[in-house]
């Protein structure tokens, strides 16, 4: 390991650690990383827009992301993912560009959407290099 | 550790510096924004003169909503407050056996909790200086018991340190400040320490090293009963003839460091983590209902706020009875809105664009947590652990041990997960049933022998799919605050916004207090004026 390396994992930790909220403390909690498209949707989108990406509905809305217009146009939905917006947190720090990527190329060519023109390198700009944790 | 072997590397030594500093150095940037200071509770307000008649109508029946309601009722308005919920107390709740839990997307658990025990899904520790809290607590009789935070004899469990094998935190921390003396004292005697202290400061900083870190007379942390002492025996000092302890071996300290123990350390020093800490005897849910024995009459529960409007004569709200069916309306002079900003972004308001925009801005953090209802006090009966939280990286994030009814025979529940970031969100796609298998196999890590053997039946909150709130806090971050934080909170004409996500105390309940406060305060001036 370089020295680089671990100054960049102890910034990590130590940006983990303080408390700006009552949260679960240190260490981090680590779920197997995701590769393919469908993984990265398991992981990390199916606790809101539910294991058939229908959404739901309580006291405010998911929205389905399945039969979804708005998925047609990527750089709406790479923006959304990225940024977030109301109740959709942002993703642009947690996801690397190589997940975004498939996770985007899978929701417009599943569940419903068949959008068949790839989604690229370019349109996925704004997310990080690698998963943070 | 043993002279010339296992001595840490510059490298090490300059990764824990670096983790040391790091955290200092975002300490000192909190301070600055205030985070890490105290609350601040003036005490309940002084509200008074109410014009006769005028009205105030309250949207959620969290701490936030109840605590405006019972002020304002007390200053003399005509309060009434609409809840999405059949039950008050927001996302103050605990869990019992015979409850039903109905998430988004449908999935329900049926509570199996014996007679007594619960699952705080949400909040369930109260740090000492949250005065506002405290204060309503003892005022509508909600009694508390110590929360135990800090347990030396609770585990630390990091994948990639040890094999992956848990140790208990008082060896971990006592090794890590063991080493750490050790490597500073080695600097302070090669002169290699960059500082203005004079020789005999030196001198007592060396002794402050020795002391603390426990190193011996020569400087160095080695095995014997000094390091003992803090990490703990081999055997442990007994009586009479084989009475004389055995001290215990030393962990390399790289893996030391590689554990994070460095970070577990600096957790229990943030303020607002540190003992004593607090929780309601009986569950969390108690501050809820003691808030509810005050202002529960005037709430109109199962209502779902859909539309808030006003304009020059007053404030209309437009709901929906989400048990009988059918839409209303409500008016009122005034409003105080609650409602978690999740929700709130997607009811339709005339609020003006900017205020719309803050609403819109605050993304909410994740959390998922797990009740474990076991046989028996495996713990603490084969392990010694009373309370306390062990530590893992793995997505539960922690297992966290019952505060109460220490020695109990019979089933009591542990926290089996408390999760947040990535992990969180897997935990949380998943359904209940295969959330308590992961809980299970992830937190056997630390009890193998017992864990799945005297498990039986667990309930989970997803706080994504928690209907009325669709995430856990308010996540705000330097830019958030700057460009929405103050439109977020201003009254605007008769609407003000309360609750948590209006507050630096994020995520605590006296953050939603001292937010309430606030407001009602404001808009109590401005009903005055008009
Ligand atoms: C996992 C977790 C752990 C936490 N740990 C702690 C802790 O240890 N200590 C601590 O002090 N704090 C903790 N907190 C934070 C604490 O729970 C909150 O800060 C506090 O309870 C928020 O109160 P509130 O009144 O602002 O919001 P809420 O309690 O959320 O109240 C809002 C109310 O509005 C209702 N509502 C929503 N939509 C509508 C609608 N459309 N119409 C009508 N009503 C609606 C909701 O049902 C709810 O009752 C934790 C929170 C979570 C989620
Ligand atoms: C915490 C819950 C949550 C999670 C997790 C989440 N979303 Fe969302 N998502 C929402 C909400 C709420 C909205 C609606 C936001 C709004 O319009 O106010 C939304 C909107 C969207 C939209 C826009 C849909 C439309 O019709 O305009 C897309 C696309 C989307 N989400 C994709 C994703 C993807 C991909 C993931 C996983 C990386 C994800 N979401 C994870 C809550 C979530």
């Amino acid at each position: 390991m370089t020295y680089r390396f671990l100054s960049a994992l102890a910034l990590i930790a130590a940006l983990a650690t303080p408390a700006l909220a009552d949260e679960p403390g240190p260490g981090g909690s680590k779920p197997p990383v995701a590769k393919t498209g469908e993984e990265v949707y398991r992981t990390y989108c199916q606790a809101c827009h539910m294991a058939d990406a229908k959404g739901a509905t309580g006291a405010g809305t998911f929205p389905a992301l399945a039969k979804n217009e708005r998925l047609g146009t990527t750089a709406y939905a790479a923006y959304i993912v990225a940024n977030g917006k109301g109740g959709m947190p942002w993703f642009k720090d947690m996801l690397s560009k190589d997940q975004a990527q498939a996770l985007l190329g899978y929701l417009r060519t599943h569940y419903g959407n068949n959008y068949k023109e790839p989604v690229t390198a370019a349109d996925v700009e704004a997310f990080g290099q690698k998963p943070t944790r | 550790m043993e002279a010339g072997r296992g001595m840490p590397t510059r490298r090490q030594m300059l990764h824990a510096i670096g983790l040391m500093g790091g955290t200092a150095a975002i300490y000192q940037m909190m301070t600055t924004f205030g985070h890490a200071a105290e609350t601040r509770f003036p005490g309940p307000p002084n509200l008074s003169g109410a014009r006769k008649g005028s009205s105030v109508i309250v949207l959620g029946a969290g701490l936030a909503g109840m605590l405006a309601a019972y002020e304002l009722e007390k200053a003399g308005y005509k309060v009434q407050i609409l809840e999405y919920q059949g039950r008050p107390g927001g996302r103050n709740w605990s869990i019992y056996g015979g409850d039903k839990i109905t998430e988004m997307g449908g999935a329900t658990q049926n509570v199996g909790f014996a007679k007594g025990n619960y699952l705080n899904p949400g909040p369930w520790r109260i740090p000492h200086h949250h005065k506002t809290l405290l204060h309503y607590c003892k005022a509508f009789g909600v009694a508390l018991e110590p929360f135990i935070q800090f347990n030396h004899n609770a585990y630390v469990h990091n994948t990639d340190a040890f094999g992956g094998a848990p140790q208990r935190y008082r060896m971990l921390a006592a090794d890590f400040e063991g080493g750490v003396a050790e490597l500073l004292g080695k600097a302070i005697d090669q002169k290699a320490l960059d500082t203005k202290l004079t020789g005999e400061d030196v001198d007592r900083l060396k002794e402050a090293l020795r002391s603390w870190g426990m190193l011996d007379q020569d400087m160095r942390y080695t095995k014997g009963l000094r390091s003992s002492s803090h990490r703990g025996f081999d055997l442990p000092p007994g009586g009479g003839v084989n009475g004389a302890p055995k001290p215990s071996d030393l962990l390399p300290f790289d893996e030391v460091v590689k554990s994070g123990i460095a970070s577990n350390m600096a957790f229990f020093m943030n303020d607002e983590f540190q003992t004593t800490m607090f929780q309601p005897v009986g569950g969390m849910g108690k501050i809820g209902e003691g808030f509810a024995r005050q202002v529960g009459r005037l709430v109109t529960y199962n209502a779902k706020v859909t539309k808030l409007m006003q304009d020059k004569t007053g404030v209309s709200v437009s709901y929906a009875d989400t048990v009988k069916g059918g839409a209303m309306t409500a008016k009122a002079d005034f409003c105080v809105c609650t409602i978690p900003l999740t929700v709130l972004s997607q009811i339709e308001t005339n609020l003006s664009e900017k205020k719309q925009a803050a609403i819109a801005a605050v993304p909410y953090s994740n959390s998922v947590k797990i009740g474990l209802e076991m046989r028996r006090r495996f713990w603490e009966e084969d392990q010694d652990i009373f309370g306390g939280h062990s530590f893992t990286n793995q997505e539960i994030g922690l297992i966290s041990y019952p505060n109460n009814n220490f020695f109990q025979d019979g089933p009591a529940v542990l926290l089996g997960a408390f999760a947040s970031g990535p992990g969180g969100y897997r935990l949380a796609g998943m359904t209940p049933e295969q959330r308590i298998e992961a809980a299970l196999a992830q937190g056997s890590v630390f009890h193998p022998e017992q864990y799945r053997k005297e498990f039986l039946n667990g309930a989970s909150v997803s706080w994504n799919r928690t209907p009325w709130v669709m995430g856990c806090c308010a996540r705000w971050n330097e830019d958030t605050r700057r460009e929405h934080y103050q439109e977020l909170v201003a009254l605007e004409d008769r609407i003000v916004l309360a609750g948590e996500h209006a507050s630096y105390v994020g995520c605590w309940m006296e953050g939603s207090l001292l937010s309430s406060l606030d407001a009602i305060t404001r808009l109590h001036k401005r009903a005055l004026e008009a």
